[in-house]
């Protein structure tokens, strides 16, 4: 028997061996990536969203960070909508991570402005005070080449104009990291999909409670809105927040639903009760002033 | 005097060697879990948790994983096939080509040149000289099985040539890619291809790499070291058979509930769980060669080693299906229970085995006994402390944010905020890099205990090996 053939033991181990191989690795080239997998509105990257995937890539940030959001209840509320095959077929190596020591990043996209990002690389803890995320300022040190990208843009064969790779010039690999992080997961219309609409009247629940019980609620506002508006609200990425003369009805709804032009995200996943709590401490802080 | 022409010097510096290279992957291990509680300990560009954790990872399966098994394979080859090696000149390139590989790995990863690929972050020149490196190795070891005086094969060879093969399919499809320059590639495979390509190569070197070389070792040193043979051939040789054939089924259950299509994360979670019987063959055959010989876990610190060794694959081979169940994965996954998952194997079973090949190995090598056996004593508990303490903190991290991660408000909304989860981590984190201290320390021990064995060790008989039994 093969006992004492080592070259037919070594056939039968490669059979064995190829037989999973070929059924679930090399079988499912047929159908994925292919045209029933195609997504209307996934493009290439851009020559600056390219380079700033392989500045992504070149400092390890899949470590830490995952880029698929799974079906799953809770995911889809903390994240955004679940990942689909046809909106990875430009993703050369595919950075779905497997180790969330930070957030996912797969519907990043749209979800801040840019300043936010330009700040929060620079600084992490200035936004967010007891996250281990370093520091990425540097990357504001490091120029483009732009000649190397077009050579990235041709291997990759994706479109680009000259007048694109010009543009280049001046710009840093900063600049390349936000143009990339603002594409994930935005070429498809989620956001607007899955837009929250609020339905009924709205109730401010919390309309007698007294000034010490507001007060108790700052840390909501620090954890989530200090670091664009302001520790004293008093504006930074986003506006002063003091003076604003909105109705309590439509400051939850500009919390709850945000603004998705104007760069304001959503605080639904927070819930209705903290939603109220916040319009309820920033309302009484702007009456009062001087808290 | 057939002895005398083994060629036990190459095994020694492969020892040497392997032993360097995991002192460099546990130490940047600790480096990176303090990075991880405090981001003020990122040095960037170079020194960034982003760029030394796959230092830590390679480090730790190529250089302390492959160089060990570059000197068990040699080593027991020859013994095995009761000749000398094929080349002994091949060998001597197969080191220093080892060492150049994993020194030009470690400059270029922390250089930020990486493909992003978990486990083979390399970029295109190093899959290269790694292609050239386990072409080398393979030659040789099939060459001396070839020209072998004894004709039966013992199944630690079995296991040697599966895991040669494997390897070589595995990491050259998962390498194929288009090069822009010398530093930089793009994968040959776009998005959930690459994914199902690349979790395809990851689980299966973590069979072929970190499961059945070792394995191999375990079935030749465990008999070896307590002077009894095996429970069960028959026994062993279903569970290879199965074992290889099941592994390649698996490698979606790294990526289940993502856009992978759902009847391979269906195979692999079935044929991970089908898994539990061959691995469980291997470690039922390890516990019932022990019958009647139960004692000497007290009296050979080299049987503890394996025993407790064994005893992690066993363990680490029943989480591992338990994580490849779709609902328990939905749970469990991207959290710190996964690390935790992963260090069971690597600092229990695989360094276990290590360590205990490395002491069966060293009158052999250096024709002196150890230097001390309270000390080896002293580096068992040590490292096994230290990873029980870094995995079952972890274990408790994971399962802590998986619940805060899934918890929600009756009103439909999310309690916890990320943040408010991820603050929650530290005082794991810090546990964890504790256990890795401890870990390091035993290390140190060992590595203490085999220099002064190297140093002045007493001699013994230079026959010792001749008269031991077949291999």
């Amino acid at each position: 028997m093969w006992e004492r053939k080592p070259v037919l033991l070594c056939v039968l181990a490669t059979v064995a061996i190829m037989v999973g191989t070929i059924i679930t690795m090399v079988l499912p080239f047929a159908w994925v990536n292919t045209e029933a997998d195609r997504i209307e509105g996934v493009t290439p990257y851009t020559a600056l969203q390219q380079e700033g995937r392989d500045v992504y890539i070149r400092d390890g940030c899949n470590n830490c960070h995952t880029q698929t959001v799974r079906p799953l209840v809770p995911e889809v509320l903390r994240y955004g909508d679940y990942s689909k095959s046809g909106e990875f077929v430009y993703d050369r190596p595919f950075l779905w991570g497997s180790k969330r020591t930070g957030p996912d990043l797969a519907r990043l996209g749209g979800k801040y402005p840019d300043a936010w990002h330009y700040k929060h690389m620079e600084s992490p803890r200035s936004m967010v005070p007891k996250t281990n995320m370093p520091d990425y300022g540097w990357l504001s040190d490091n120029q483009l080449d732009p000649q190397m990208i077009q050579r990235k843009m041709d291997v990759l064969g994706f479109p680009y104009t000259t007048e694109e790779i010009k543009a280049l010039e001046g710009k840093n690999e900063m600049d390349a990291m936000v143009a990339y992080l603002q594409k994930l997961g935005s070429d498809i219309p989620w956001r607007e999909a899955t837009e929250t609409t609020i339905v009924g009247d709205l109730k401010n629940p919390f309309i007698d409670a007294g000034q010490t019980t507001i007060s108790g609620w700052a840390s909501l506002y620090v954890e989530n809105c200090a670091a664009c508006h302001g520790p004293q609200m008093e504006g930074d990425i986003g506006p002063e927040l003091i003076g604003d003369d909105y109705d309590d009805e439509i400051l939850f709804e500009i919390i709850y639903t945000g603004i998705a032009d104007g760069g304001m995200p959503s605080f639904s996943n927070l819930g209705t009760d903290k939603v109220w709590k916040l319009t309820n401490y920033i309302r009484h802080y702007k009456t009062d002033g001087s808290q | 005097m057939e002895n005398q022409t083994y060629n036990y010097a190459i095994v020694r510096s492969f020892v040497t060697w392997s032993i360097i290279w995991g002192l460099v992957a546990v130490l940047v291990g600790v480096i990176v879990s303090f990075q991880m509680v405090d981001p003020d300990l990122n040095f960037p560009p170079y020194l960034t948790f982003g760029r030394l954790r796959p230092i830590h990872t390679n480090a730790g399966i190529y250089g302390w994983g492959i160089g060990m098994i570059f000197a068990t394979f040699l080593y027991m080859v020859q013994r095995l096939c009761k000749v000398p090696l094929w080349s002994d000149k091949l060998a001597k390139f197969q080191l220093w080509f080892f060492n150049a590989t994993i020194i030009a790995s470690a400059v270029t990863l922390l250089l930020g040149y990486t493909t992003s690929k978990e486990y083979h972050e390399m970029e295109w020149p190093i899959d290269v000289m790694v292609v050239i490196l386990w072409v080398v190795f393979a030659i040789n070891i099939i060459m001396t099985i070839l020209k072998r005086k004894d004709e039966q094969m013992y199944i630690s060879l079995w296991y040697m040539m599966a895991a040669i093969i494997a390897v070589a399919i595995l990491y050259i499809v998962n390498a194929a890619a288009v090069p822009v320059s010398l530093f930089k590639s793009y994968s040959a495979y776009a998005g959930t291809n690459d994914a199902n390509v690349e979790w395809w190569f990851g689980h299966n070197a973590v069979a072929m790499v970190l499961t059945a070389p070792f394995l191999a070792m375990f079935y030749y040193f465990l008999p070896k070291s307590t002077g009894v043979p095996i429970y069960s051939h028959r026994m062993s040789i279903i569970a290879f058979w199965s074992l290889i054939f099941m592994y390649l089924w698996t490698g979606a259950h790294h990526l289940l509930w993502t856009p992978v299509p759902d009847w391979i994360q269906t195979l692999a979670m079935g044929f991970s769980i089908m898994l539990i019987a061959p691995s469980w063959g291997s470690v039922f055959n390890g516990y019932l060669s022990m019958n009647g010989q139960w004692h000497q876990m007290r009296e050979n610190y080299l049987v503890k080693f394996l025993i407790l060794g064994i005893t992690f694959y066993g363990l680490q081979t029943l989480q591992g299906p338990m994580q490849a169940i779709r609902t328990f994965s939905a749970f469990i996954h991207y959290t710190d229970w996964v690390p935790a998952h992963i260090h069971l194997g690597t600092m229990g079973w695989v360094s276990m085995i290590c360590f205990a090949s490395i002491y069966y190995l060293v009158p052999r090598i250096y024709g002196r006994e150890l230097y001390s056996i309270p000390l080896a004593n002293l580096h068992f508990w040590l490292i096994l402390v230290g990873q029980l303490t870094w995995s079952i903190s972890l274990w408790i991290a994971g399962v802590l944010q998986a619940g805060m991660w899934n918890a929600m408000n009756s009103d439909g909304s999310l309690t916890y905020t990320f943040m408010e989860t991820m603050v929650e981590m530290y005082p794991y984190w810090w546990a964890r890099a504790f256990g890795g201290m401890i870990y390091l320390a035993g290390l140190i021990v060992f590595i203490y205990n085999l220099y002064k064995t190297a140093k002045k060790g007493g001699a013994i008989a230079a026959q010792a090996t001749v008269v031991e039994g077949r291999a």
